[in-house]
Order: structure tokens, then sequence, then C-alpha cells
């Protein structure tokens, strides 16, 4: 079972308070955008295995998105950090080499 | 105008902890900047109390203020002074990006009352939060998950709880803290 801590609330609980909100950090293609961008933006998820970014809401709590980095292996979790940022804070970045050197997920490394 | 009623109207159950909902109840709702010195003058002038800090409450002559989120209050208060708050509140807030709403008639309030242990277990036995001795005081507020509610729960004195949920699921939550608090169902974990 997942334990994450909000970063809005401070609240640190088990995930069944919490709901997922699948993969972070999607680029959205809406109206105007090519049939393989919109499909690609629907359609290919990652599922890695080992180093992964999610979305989550606290909502059975404060109600709030945010993002967390975990271990699909493992169920570690890396760190959990603001919903309002494209891309993984540097200090969770570093968190994550350290405990799985040389990791890579899409973009980031 | 017809009577209010809450929703189970002073419904008790009495196990090894006491469980009774706790009839109408003024809450009010209240978002926006919670940094903002406009809005703290506003929970000031409406209920008496400053603003509190992240997952805390506030209680000073019957009235308390509750974290609820980043941008989120809930004022608590006698039913009949729900009105007048809000109004306050909307008054101070003039101009202000913020909203005000008398959700008293929305939400059911719960009391357990008993030994503090028996009735931190209670609430153990339904919630995913720690309420061991020294983890959860008096002066937390805490929004969960009971069993399949949403549900907010403090702890207003050593012995005692409040429970809030929403109003439609008011009698589930009754069940819930009834059945929790059944004689023969003590654990004793934190006895």
């Amino acid at each position: 079972m997942l334990i994450l801590t909000c970063p809005c609330c401070g609240v640190t609980a088990e995930e069944t308070e919490f709901h997922p909100g699948g993969e972070a950090h999607l680029t959205r293609y809406g109206p105007g955008s090519s049939d393989d961008e919109f499909h690609g933006y629907l359609f290919e998820k990652v599922n890695p295995k080992g180093v992964h970014f999610e979305r989550w809401r606290h909502a059975n709590g404060c109600g709030k998105w945010f993002h967390a980095a975990r271990c699909t292996v493992t169920l570690e979790v890396f760190g959990t950090y603001s919903a309002q940022t494209t891309e993984p804070p540097q200090h969770i970045k570093d968190k994550i080499s350290a405990k799985r050197p040389g990791w890579s997920w899409r973009e980031f490394a | 105008m017809s009577e209010a009623v809450s929703a189970l109207n002073r419904a008790s159950r009495d196990g090894f902890v006491r469980v009774e909902e706790c009839g109408l109840q003024g809450m009010v709702s209240l978002r926006g900047d919670l940094d903002s010195a406009k809005l703290a003058k506003a929970v000031t002038a409406a209920a008496g109390l400053d603003v509190p800090e992240t997952g805390r409450i506030l209680a000073s002559e019957g009235r308390s203020v509750a974290w609820m989120s980043p941008d989120e209050l809930l004022l608590i208060g006698p039913y009949a002074e729900a009105e007048p708050m809000r109004t306050a509140l909307d008054t101070e807030l003039a101009g202000e990006h913020a909203l005000a709403v008398n959700v008293s008639d929305a939400r059911a309030m719960f009391r357990l009352s008993g030994r503090d242990a028996d009735v931190r277990e209670v609430i153990a036995k339904l919630c995913p939060v720690d309420m061991a001795p020294g983890v959860f005081e008096p002066g937390r507020f805490r929004r969960t998950r009971m069993a399949q509610i949403p549900a907010a729960i403090w702890m207003p004195e050593p012995g005692e709880m409040r429970v809030v949920c929403f109003r439609s699921v008011a009698d589930y939550a009754m069940t819930l803290l009834g059945n929790a608090a059944d004689k023969g169902g003590e654990v004793g974990v934190f006895a």
C-alpha cells in the first residue's frame, strides 16, 4: 500500500484517502493539433517498471491535486510535489538519482 | 417557514462510547486567500477567532474555525448564528475574491464521548488516521475517509470527538459510529 504525503495540507496518509489521476506531466493537445498528437496525448501512456510520475488528488482530505514520484516495483514513494509545475523539481530528481542511479522517465532523467 | 431539523434529530446510541448526533449546527464554508489580511479580519469579525494554521481548529465561546484546505475554512457556531456569520463575512469581504456559503443544512455533526482511549479507538476503527495519544490531540482538524464516506474529525477535549460529514450520509455515519462503539467491540488498542 502506498503512503503519500499531500504537499498541500501536509497530511501523510495511505492511498485510500487519495484518488489516482494517471500519468503526470502530460502535454495536452486539443483543437488545432494533429491527429497523431491528439492520439498520443489520449492513448500513449508509459507503463514503466521502476520510476514513475503520477498525479494524485487528496480526494478525502483537502481536495487538492499534486504530483507523486514513486517506484512501481517497490511502491517506494520518492516524494510528492506541487501540481503547478510542468516538470519534476530538482530536489525530487536528486532523491530519485540517489536511490535509482541512471533512471529516466520520458524526457526526464 | 417550516421548522428546521437536523438529519437525525439528535439520535444517539450508547455503547462503550456514546454516539450522538449534535442536532442543528451553524456551519459556514469560506473560500478565499487564507493569507490575505482582509480575510483574517473578516473571520475575526464573524467568529471572533483568527485564521487557524494548516490542519488546525481554533475554538472559543461556542464558535470554531477549522482549516479545511489551502483555500477553505469552516466556521462553526450556533445554528441561528450561521446566517449572521455569513452576512458578516460577505460585508467584510466585499470586493475580495472570496465566497462564504451557509452550509448548515448540508452537513451533519456527531459527538462521541467516553473514555479518551475508547473514543480514539472508535475513530481508529473507521479512519486511516493515527489516533494514538500524542499524535492526534485537541487542536488538530483532520479531513479523512470514514469507511466509505468523507468526514472531518477533531477533538474538542480528551474524551470527546466531533465528526462532520455530509447530511445525505448522516444515517450511514451514525450506523458506522454506533456499530464501532457497540459494547463487546472494545479492542483496547489505546488502553
